[in-house]
């Protein structure tokens, strides 16, 4: 009873770890990807300022940051900087949002901190994995992650073009009883119930037409660029993950004399 | 020593000293249950100095705010850490606060002769919840638009048509805007000050009446031949080491967070604030930050009436002015959980329950199947009736439950 409130006070704050999950988008899947692999930092810069630069700013992120992860200067004016920034500078972009806007339907939004908003490198590694061709779409692409997304896949040339296996769910109030992967058997068992409706959704992507990579190769980009994302949304992780270890470290040991001297102090005290 | 007396022979240093600390008697058997108080003084403190380095670099403008969060984060020396020690600390000061109370509420610290040190202490509550409000706008993220959109709303149920004028002065304008960002702002710096000055009122006042403890039996009733409470100890140097412990073992979990988790799985620092406010967009979720949720429960609990929200806001503020009232609620003979009988030990617990599953309810979507059973919709009026009553009918079931005799000296 003594130490009551100490332990209630870690229940409060482990109970709070588990996060609401809720409605989890199943083409979300892991990527796996190690925020602090420098290697995959630099070549998933590299593919930003290449493919997603066009449209897509950083802005609260400067180019010099790339230091960190062992770039020096030059190699960051030579493969980073295509407008003649200096290395100091943020990462903007040409485009005026205003122009993006009417070519798109919304202006590209800025993506320093998109990884966070997203909830970390899966759903990035996810998203850039999940374009298939929908020729109802403004761009002839959709995305299973991020439904009716107005921008088209840059990464075709590298990926191909994927296209959508859909599956027919028979619902009854809101549950599935039954599936299939094709729209006519999918109807006549409908007709056995009015109950029953149909959902039509994507089941899995299928390789359409092939790109210049193979799936693994196209893999480790979508894996790369997550990194990437994920170190410039928040690129101080590592270091208050390593200073933190410190820091612990010093509190433990301090806890340790203050509980001692405690005891000490206390001795006469019945 | 001879400087020390210079200073006491112009101001009472030593007797301050010793009438609050190395002579100050408090009861020798606090439990850990008592860390919590000094811990919370230790959160205000961690707020009001992060703060004011914070405010050195962040700019209270709608164009320039989430710019500003970003330069902290990334260009400041060691911003990062001020930043998630200023956000984490807003979070852990909730908790420390929330406890502090439970403890009150279990070991009757609000009865006679402590009722005012206990509504100081509801003042004080009442204070952090406008200042951490007013704080959750600044960053200027989506959620802390929508948030304050919402919250401030409520002021525009206010019938006889007062509301509409109402909700227009605390914003400045008729949405959240630039002026309210920078009024907020002004009142986000000032409110601590304040608190400091109210906590300062709060220890005068319990060094006045001295401190209750988990027998509930008031020491001063005992005291030896030189008028010293047989059962109290002086605070420094046995509690000043004794809270040192506990701000070890509570600085392990608030460092384990800001260095590993500063987001908490998103309940601390939420993912839809990561995007700059847009007023043209509404998020699909608006949620307060969890130490407001359950009362955005209660809030949500109770239907719009004769077509407006205002019942619902009632509600949510006679929630928390029922703290106030506390201390003639209680009817028992004794002060202490311990030697109250099943029925208030009952109470409390079903008490606890409540307040963390509306906690719950305020975070999911009121259309939430909770634990895929139920919808959130229906438990929250529920819960909301059980909050209440265990206030309501305290008077009664106070009264009828069987007490335990209390000992003549602390255990």
């Amino acid at each position: 009873m003594r130490y009551a409130g100490l332990i209630f006070f870690g229940l409060i704050l482990s109970s709070a770890t588990f996060a609401a999950g809720g409605g989890k988008n199943p083409f979300v899947t892991p990527s796996n990807v190690d925020v602090s692999d420098n290697a995959s930092i630099q070549r998933g810069a590299k593919y930003f300022t290449n493919y997603c630069m066009g449209c897509h700013s950083t802005k609260y992120v400067r180019y010099q940051l790339m230091k960190k992860v062992g770039l020096s200067e030059e190699q960051i004016k030579e493969n980073l900087i295509f407008d003649g920034s200096k290395p100091g500078s943020v990462m903007t972009i040409a485009m005026p949002s205003a122009d993006a806007g009417a070519w798109f339907g919304a202006a590209a939004p800025d993506l320093t901190l998109e990884s966070r908003l997203r909830h970390g490198p899966d759903w990035v590694y996810s998203y850039l994995k999940g374009f298939y061709s929908d020729s109802s779409r403004p761009m002839g692409v959709n995305n299973t992650v991020f439904p009716n997304v107005g921008m088209p896949n840059v990464l075709w040339e590298l990926e191909g073009v994927k296209k959508a296996a859909f599956r027919f769910d028979i619902l009854q109030d809101g549950k599935i009883v039954e599936s299939f992967d094709n729209e006519k058997e999918a109807l006549s068992y409908k007709a056995k119930d009015k109950n029953f409706k149909i959902n039509k959704v994507v089941d899995k992507l299928v390789q359409d037409k092939k790109g210049r990579m193979s799936d693994e190769e196209f893999d480790q980009v979508a894996k790369d660029l997550a990194t990437y994302m994920a170190f410039i949304s928040e690129p101080i992780a590592e270091d208050r993950k390593r200073l933190g270890v410190y820091v612990l470290l010093f509190l433990a040991v301090f806890t340790t004399l203050a509980y001692l001297t405690k005891k000490e102090w206390w001795k006469d005290i019945h | 020593m001879s400087i020390l007396r210079w200073v006491d022979d112009r101001f009472p240093l030593t007797k301050v000293w010793n009438e609050h600390l190395a002579q100050y008697y408090a009861p020798k058997n606090f439990n850990s249950w008592y860390f919590f108080g000094s811990l919370a003084l230790l959160m205000l403190v961690n707020q009001i100095v992060t703060g004011v380095w914070l405010a050195m670099a962040y700019k209270p403008d709608a164009e320039l705010a989430f710019a500003s969060v970003e330069y902290i984060m990334r260009d400041m020396e060691f911003g990062w850490l001020i930043r998630y020690m200023h956000s984490t600390g807003a979070s852990f000061f909730f908790i420390v606060v929330y406890l502090h109370m439970f403890r009150g509420m279990m070991y009757g610290s609000f009865r006679q002769p402590r009722e005012l040190l206990w509504i100081i202490g509801c003042i004080i509550y009442l204070a952090m919840m406008a200042t951490a409000f007013m704080g959750y706008l600044l960053p200027w993220g989506q959620m802390s638009y929508w948030g304050a959109q919402v919250i401030v709303n409520l002021f525009a149920a206010v019938p006889f048509g007062i509301g509409e004028p109402l909700s227009e002065w605390i914003r400045g304008d008729y949405v959240i805007s630039d002026a309210t960002l920078n009024r907020f702002f002004a009142l986000h710096f000032l409110l601590p000050f304040v608190l400091a000055a109210l906590v300062f009122i709060h220890i005068v006042a319990l060094h006045k009446v001295g401190s209750n403890n988990p027998d509930g039996i008031e020491i001063k009733k005992n005291k030896d031949e030189n008028g010293i409470p047989k059962d109290g100890i002086p605070f420094h140097p046995y509690y000043s080491i004794k809270d040192t412990f506990g701000l070890g073992v509570f600085l392990l979990f608030f460092t384990a967070v800001v260095f590993f988790a500063p987001e908490m799985g998103g309940y601390f620092l939420e993912a839809p604030n990561f995007e700059p406010a847009n007023p043209l967009k509404t998020p699909e979720h608006i949620a307060p930050v969890w130490y407001f949720t359950p009362y955005y429960a209660m809030l949500r609990a109770v239907p719009p009436m004769f077509g407006s929200q205002f019942p619902g806001v009632l509600v949510m503020f006679g929630s928390i002015a029922l703290f106030f009232f506390l201390p003639w609620l209680d009817r028992s003979p004794v002060k202490s959980i311990r030697y109250k009988g099943i029925i208030f030990k009952t109470a409390l617990g079903i008490f606890a329950v409540t307040f963390v599953v509306l906690g719950y309810l305020g975070v999911v979507a009121s259309t939430h199947m909770v634990l895929g059973v139920v919808e959130a919709s229906i438990l929250a009026p529920i819960f909301t009736i059980i909050y209440f009553l265990f206030f309501l009918l305290m008077p009664i079931y106070s009264k009828l439950d069987k007490t335990k005799p209390v000992p003549e000296r602390v255990t």
